[in-house]
């Protein structure tokens, strides 16, 4: 009873000060038994009244009939689900702050040719954003540089951890921005002549490029590599002329998709469309290609004034539709969070709510050949599982436990730390 | 082919101007959401010549009057958004840190398609409002989404009180003190540009009081003082027939146009954004000042960075009136999805989460005797749902305004411009998203950093 007490005062003390100082507690490793819950695998159906074990950082049961090993702490789950947590399958999460700030910005390097430059490297593990992200049950995502034709590699991240290394989650791919025939928004007032040639000039590059990088791959492969010299670039191609990395094309216009298409079937490359804004419009193109696709932000305007209001929101439904593996992503930074209201918008407008919950987990994971760690609630995964009190693209739904890599994630994050200190602030008016 | 277009153009124009102003309409058997007088199950709505006529059940519908079977939808008063820069040709004057003298009421655009994509997110009613770059930006008007009319003065609610874009913090300091070089450069010099303005105008105000009291006077020398539209302006703010909407993210900002505020005798006082209105919830509601915030956006400027999504909750519950904002032509499609998450951040009720986007904003604008909610007497105002608004799953079905269908989510086509351009080439598109804070638009050429 006294030890209790005082484990119980130790506990207070670590609370206050993690509220004193605005910092968010440690999160807490070990065996956790979640009982009673209802558990949405997502691969294989659901489990009324199960149990799933967490050790060492994996799934190690799941089930109705599971035995729960010793010492481990038992959660209570009954009226709550478990869903695998969520996949952002596409961000700037990590290596942007405070976005009008240049000086939080570290998602855009100089150059147009530079896919050695990482996304990792610069993913920053203590970022006020993470914590505010992955208590809305989005535990993983890719985070992804931006800027010239080759802009970096993008990394999957889980996250919670204290290094790059540690939230690094198994998938690397090169990005490309593919040469777009479109308006970059309001404010690009070049004329279409001027697309059209910067277009043009751009896939020329892009051609120029991997030629060059198959060349690369040829003498690499004569010579084992001996006596390269120093070519970053090139030996960051390599891996993805050879197949072992997929590409990361974004692209968005209908004639850029195409397009988009051709080189990837001229190229044999292992690719994946990012954005793919107007994919409903050339949906049967990429079925035929059967190459994944990444969509999203869902909400959006229509890319075209004279489109249907809700294109944005139908656009991943309508893919699916036609044969096409979609996931969903926000393409967001601070608001990564809202990934299930993304979701949840499609899921309205055609996708349906099973298809857009797996949008979110297990297609992303598969998408990124990682299915074998992530996605879904299977014995042997690890153990990145959010909990929640109902349907988890619903608004109003309050997630209660969050789980990455099997650590038990606190529920704080700067959003509710400053809820908690104002809701009734004290002094008052009066002090 | 150009030929064709502008036939359709001016076949268009023919069908838009014999459009009615106002409709009759009946909406029978739905979920009615009255916002101000709880939920009713089963009931009629009709709406006869603009207004809403009768609320309750075996309504009949009057001779041609459309009728609407809402039977398993939900009917919730129009959405309003306190803060949007729809229908605008014009949003900055970002030549002066004062231009209480500019109206964006001069600059209204019908035609832009925005308002029909607002229209098919349930929005009737919209505060247009000029930009963030001015501490005192230019008048803002208050419209009425009647997508349709070509004639930007029937886009105006007429009668809606004067409004006036205030801003703080860094868009104005970034603006003048960065971009052109002259005060103000901090939130020190935003005190000062307001508080002189107010004096100046307080001094012009006393000036023709002055002249007016004594012209007929035996023997008086004096001369009327110059007219001065930017005065004017001001003063009647000092008058009180002017809502001053505040564009401010930090809690020290938000306190120091109450205290300027308070000097002046000045008490019709809305904040935008306020992001950090919730730390000083207490002294809003002391003041009576509004707060029409964002229901999640922060992060993307500094200023936004000590943020919390519970402010709109936090808000309510220090009795603030409150309401959730688009200031987006992408967020003004689902301000009912905005105004749900303040039941994820702090658990309001559903009339609270929905007060949020209709009658609160309205008392913010100053038209909440005739809009915000489903009221006998109210204007004909109504959005129907499919599934419960504040639901992920909810889609808008129908939106009426003034008792005329604007979006019919089964019948409209799906090209809704008004004017299509006859130049334009139709395989262009935009691929990237629109910039938070549309606030700024007009002032991209004042800075290179971005």
């Amino acid at each position: 009873m006294i030890k209790n007490i005082k484990n119980i005062l130790t506990l207070t003390l670590v609370a206050l000060a993690g509220i004193a100082f605005g910092q968010i507690p440690s999160a807490e490793a070990g065996t956790f038994a979640l009982t009673n819950a209802t558990i949405e695998t997502v691969t294989n159906g659901t489990i009324q009244n199960g149990t799933l074990i967490i050790s060492d950082g994996k799934i190690g049961d799941v089930g109705t009939s599971v035995s729960i090993p010793d010492g481990a702490k038992t959660i209570d789950c009954s009226g709550l689900t478990i869903y695998p947590g969520m996949i952002d399958g596409g961000t700037q999460i990590g290596l942007v702050e405070v976005s009008s700030d240049p000086r939080t910005r570290d998602n855009n390097e100089i150059g147009d040719v530079i896919p050695h430059i990482q996304a990792l490297t610069a993913v920053n593990p203590s970022s006020v954003i993470h914590p505010v992200t992955r208590v809305n049950g989005v535990t993983t995502a890719l985070t992804m540089p931006s800027g010239g034709l080759f802009p970096g590699t993008a990394a999957l991240i889980n996250l919670h951890g204290y290094t790059p290394d540690q939230m690094y989650a198994g998938f690397k791919g090169v990005v490309v921005n593919f040469p777009a025939t479109g308006r970059r928004g309001r404010w690009d007032r070049r004329s279409d002549e001027d697309i059209k040639k910067a277009a043009e000039k751009a896939l020329k590059q892009l051609n120029e490029v991997w030629a060059k990088a198959v060349q690369y791959h040829k003498i690499d492969s004569a010579t084992g590599g001996k006596d390269q010299p120093y070519y970053p670039e090139m030996e960051a191609l390599l891996p993805a002329v050879r197949g072992e990395m997929k590409l990361l094309i974004n692209v968005n216009s209908s004639k850029d998709i195409k397009s988009a298409l051709e080189w990837i079937d001229e190229k044999g490359a292992d690719a994946i469309l990012c954005g793919v804004s107007e994919g409903w419009r050339v949906a049967e193109d990429i079925a035929k290609a059967d190459v994944p696709v990444i969509t999203g932000p869902v909400l959006s305007n229509p890319t075209r004034p004279y489109d249907r209001y809700d294109r944005p929101y139908a656009n991943a439904g309508a893919m699916l539709q036609a044969g096409v593996k979609v996931a969903i992503r926000t393409n967001e930074v601070e608001n990564t969070r809202n990934l299930p209201y993304h979701a949840g918008f499609a899921a309205t407008y055609g996708m349906g709510k099973e298809e857009a919950l797996k949008a979110v987990t297990i297609v992303p994971a598969e998408i990124f050949g990682v299915a074998d760690k992530y996605g879904s609630i299977e014995k042997g995964k690890v153990a990145n599982v959010f909990v929640t009190n109902g349907d988890p693209f619903e608004t109003r739904t309050q997630v209660k436990y969050v789980f990455i890599d099997g650590w038990n994630i606190p529920m704080v994050s700067r959003h509710t730390q400053l809820y908690e200190e104002y809701l009734n602030r004290a002094p008052g008016v009066e002090k | 082919m150009k030929k064709i277009n502008i036939i359709i153009a001016l076949l268009l124009t023919i069908t838009i101007t014999m459009a009615q102003e106002k409709g009759s309409v009946l909406i029978k058997n739905g979920t009615v959401l009255t916002v101000t007088n709880g939920t009713l199950d089963n009931t009629d709505v009709l709406i006869r010549d603009g207004k809403i006529s009768k609320i309750g059940q075996g309504l009949s519908a009057p001779n041609g009057a459309k009728t609407i079977d809402a039977n398993g939808m939900y009917v919730m008063p129009g959405i309003i958004d306190a803060h949007s820069h729809l229908a605008l040709d014009a949003v900055n004057e970002a030549t002066n840190p004062v231009t209480a003298e500019v109206w964006v009421g001069d600059a209204l655009d019908p035609l832009d398609v925005g308002i029909y994509q607002a229209l098919a997110g349930g929005v009737t009613t919209a505060h247009s409002m000029h930009g963030s770059a001015n501490a005192i930006g230019g008048q803002c008007e208050t419209v009425k989404f009647r997508y349709g009319e070509i004639d930007p003065d029937n886009m105006r609610m007429n009668g809606a009180p004067r409004t006036i874009k205030f801003a703080l913090g860094e868009n104005p300091t970034r603006v003048h003190g960065g971009g052109n070089g002259i005060l103000p450069r901090t939130r020190m010099g935003v005190e000062h540009v307001i508080r002189s303005s107010f004096q100046q105008a307080k001094e012009y105000m006393e000036a023709w009081n002055d002249h007016n009291s004594n012209k007929s006077k035996k023997g008086y020398k004096g001369k009327a003082p110059t007219y001065d539209l930017r005065l004017e302006t001001l003063a009647d703010i000092l008058k009180g027939n002017i809502i001053i909407h505040c564009h401010s993210y930090r809690a020290d900002e938000i306190y120091m146009l109450m205290q300027v505020c308070k000097d002046f005798g000045v008490d019709k006082l809305v904040f935008q954004h306020v992001n950090e209105g919730f730390k000083v919830a207490p002294e809003l509601a002391k003041f009576g000042a509004g707060a029409s915030v964002f229901a999640d956006w922060w992060a993307y400027k500094f200023e936004v960075y000590y943020s919390t999504a519970y402010n709109a909750a936090i808000l309510t519950k220090n009795g603030v009136t409150t309401s959730i904002n688009s200031d987006s032509g992408e967020l003004i499609r689902h301000l009912y999805h905005e105004a749900a998450k303040s039941q994820k951040y702090g658990g309001l009720t559903d009339d609270e989460a929905l007060s949020l986007i209709t009658i609160n904003p309205a008392k913010q604008l100053g038209i909440d005797s005739r809009v915000g909610s489903l009221e006998e007497g109210k204007e004909g105002d109504v959005a129907i749902f499919k599934n419960h608004p504040l639901s992920i799953y909810a889609v808008p079905m129908v939106t009426i305004v003034d008792g005329i269908v604007r979006f019919d989510r089964e019948n409209d086509p799906a090209d809704m411009r008004l004017y299509p351009d006859p130049e334009e080439k139709i395989d262009v598109t935009f691929w990237e998203a629109e910039d938070h804070d549309r606030c700024m638009a007009n002032t991209e050429f004042l800075f290179t950093d971005k």
